[in-house]
């Protein structure tokens, strides 16, 4: 196995373990880490394709550096909204589905 | 390569996903955020690995750096609004341990995706266009030389138009939720230390040259407007963290003017060459490397002065009082 | 001849910098509180750190590379005292006790 492989698995790995982090956690700042670091693992997975041929690929390198910049905007809006939310209602999660609040009733 | 080089681009690549893992399984949310900080860092390792050193400095910069500043200051602010014994921003503790059936749910799912996209990555057909040729041909007609650099502001520079312009609406959403303004979460020990003052004075203008030093030398090696940008932006919340820099008291009209700046000037230049070449964006020639240093130059002061707005969150009041 | 002992060397700065970079990691895990483990990051960090930059300045064969080497180093010197200072007063007026033998 190449070195460039191993970055590609490396980079489906960081998703997959970040999809299943997104889906099982509930506190807000929990969700917004695993979704920037999915789209870390997107980005190893673009540079390591740039990598394949003899020569670099400049195109996916630009492409990574737009999305670097996209996602720390991305996760600086949501980390404001979670903080929103928790102005609002005490909580940084959100209730669970035929629930009103969250359980230890702050909500309001 | 060699062999010890495979060995080392093996550990890197197995640490990313274990790291992931970790972050996002730690106890609590102070210890899951420096994971991530370390995640960013060996990140930035992976993409020097990978022949990407413009990716490596921002991702240092921005992924690791800013993105780790804002992630702990959210969770310092979390916990100080909490006002319970423990310092630890409220965490539904009955809900991190879900149900095994529900994990199983999840996991079957997302075991399928990864082989299905393991095993895509690994057939994947060779390139049927040679990009990387295709884009020395244009970069030699042109007189930026550093190919990222010439990729980001001249074979495709409406991508970077666009980015700049979610960066500048992601600014406006931000300052749009009406957040009470951010204050360091940093113990009175910290922000108060004259240690940290004298450091950051040290820091600024060393930041400010090699802000400067990235921006003039991007156009023919790694460096240019968005690691520039990032390096600047770091100052700029180093300086909001220690009380040096003071947003909500600064000219509000010159702050938005700041921020708009960058995407204002790619948009004008956009036009002008449409209306003298036919092409938005589609520079005229001679004017080339010009028009594109004009653009970075901009670009980096309001991607610098975006940044730290996003770490403040709340808009510059205008001089005299009001909102 | 010269390149030989030009390699040599160069490879006996980077192993001695790789060296203490293991010790203060070491030390890292296995001291007992906050002080001590910062004593250990710093100290060994900051040489392994010169001692690489060392190695690799003279493998770089050009005084202008080696001097940005040196101010890097200079730099991360400066960050890791500031850093170390601040996390040690922060943890001693939060009333962290320093280890003492029992």
């Amino acid at each position: 196995m190449s070195s460039v492989d191993m970055y590609l698995l490396s980079g489906v790995a960081v998703f997959a373990v970040c999809a299943y982090a997104l889906v099982v956690h509930a506190h807000l700042i929990r969700k917004v880490i695993a979704i920037n670091m999915m789209g870390s693992g997107v980005f190893v997975l673009l540079t390591a394709i740039a990598r394949r041929g003899d020569e670099t690929d400049p195109v996916p390198h630009a492409m990574v550096l737009t999305g670097i910049v996209v996602a720390v905007s991305a996760t600086a809006f949501a980390l404001a909204v979670v903080r929103k939310l928790h102005e609002a209602t005490g909580h940084a999660y959100l209730p669970e589905e035929g629930e009103d609040a969250p359980p230890d009733g702050g909500g309001g | 390569m060699s062999f010890a080089g495979l060995v080392l681009d093996g550990l890197l690549a197995l640490s990313l996903p274990v790291l992931a893992w970790r972050a996002l399984s730690a106890r609590d949310l102070y210890r899951a955020v420096i994971l991530f900080i370390t995640f960013g860092v060996i990140l930035a390792l992976a993409w020097a690995r990978l022949g990407a050193p413009d990716i490596a400095l921002a991702e240092a910069a921005i992924g690791a750096g800013i993105t780790g500043a804002l992630l702990l200051n959210t969770v310092g602010g979390l916990s100080r609004k909490n006002d319970k014994d423990d310092e630890r921003p409220d965490e539904p503790t009955d809900r991190v341990g879900r149900p095994w059936r529900t994990r199983l749910a999840v996991t079957v799912p997302v075991t399928i995706l990864a082989g299905g996209l393991a095993w895509a990555v690994l057939s994947f057909p060779a390139p049927v266009v040679d990009m990387p040729s295709l884009v020395g041909e244009a970069v030699a007609e042109g007189e930026v030389s550093h190919p990222v650099t010439a990729v980001l502001l001249d074979y495709r520079s409406y991508d970077t138009f666009l980015e700049i312009g979610v960066l500048l609406l992601a600014a406006l959403c931000v300052w749009s939720l009406g957040l009470s303004a951010v204050r360091s979460t940093a113990p009175e020990a910290v922000s108060g230390s004259p240690v940290l003052a004298g450091f950051v004075r040290l820091l600024a203008p060393a930041m400010v040259v090699s802000g400067v030093y990235l921006l003039w030398a991007g156009t023919s090696q790694p460096g240019g407007a968005f690691q520039a940008g990032a390096v600047l932006g770091a100052l700029g919340v180093v300086m909001v963290l220690t009380g040096l820099l003071v947003p909500s008291l600064g000219r509000g009209g010159v702050v938005r003017a700041g921020l708009a700046l960058g995407f204002a000037v790619f948009l004008l230049v956009g036009v002008v060459s449409m209306l003298a070449t036919g092409g938005f964006l589609a520079y005229p020639e001679g004017f080339e490397y010009g028009l594109i240093l004009a653009i970075e130059f901009f670009l980096t002061f309001s991607i610098a002065l975006t940044l730290t707005a996003l770490f403040t969150t709340v808009p510059p009041r205008e001089k005299g009082g009001g909102a | 001849m010269i390149p030989a002992l030009i390699n040599a060397a160069s490879m006996f700065f980077v192993v001695a910098g790789a060296f203490f970079f293991l010790a203060g990691t070491v030390g890292l895990l296995r001291f007992p509180d906050v002080y001590t483990r910062l004593h250990s990051l710093t100290k060994a960090d900051n040489t392994g750190l010169g001692l690489m930059m060392v190695g690799l300045a003279i493998q770089s064969g050009s005084i202008l590379v080696a001097l940005k080497m040196a101010l890097a180093w200079l730099f991360v010197l400066v960050s890791g005292a500031t850093a170390a200072h601040l996390i040690s007063t922060t943890a001693l007026k939060s009333g962290l006790r320093i280890w003492r033998k029992e």
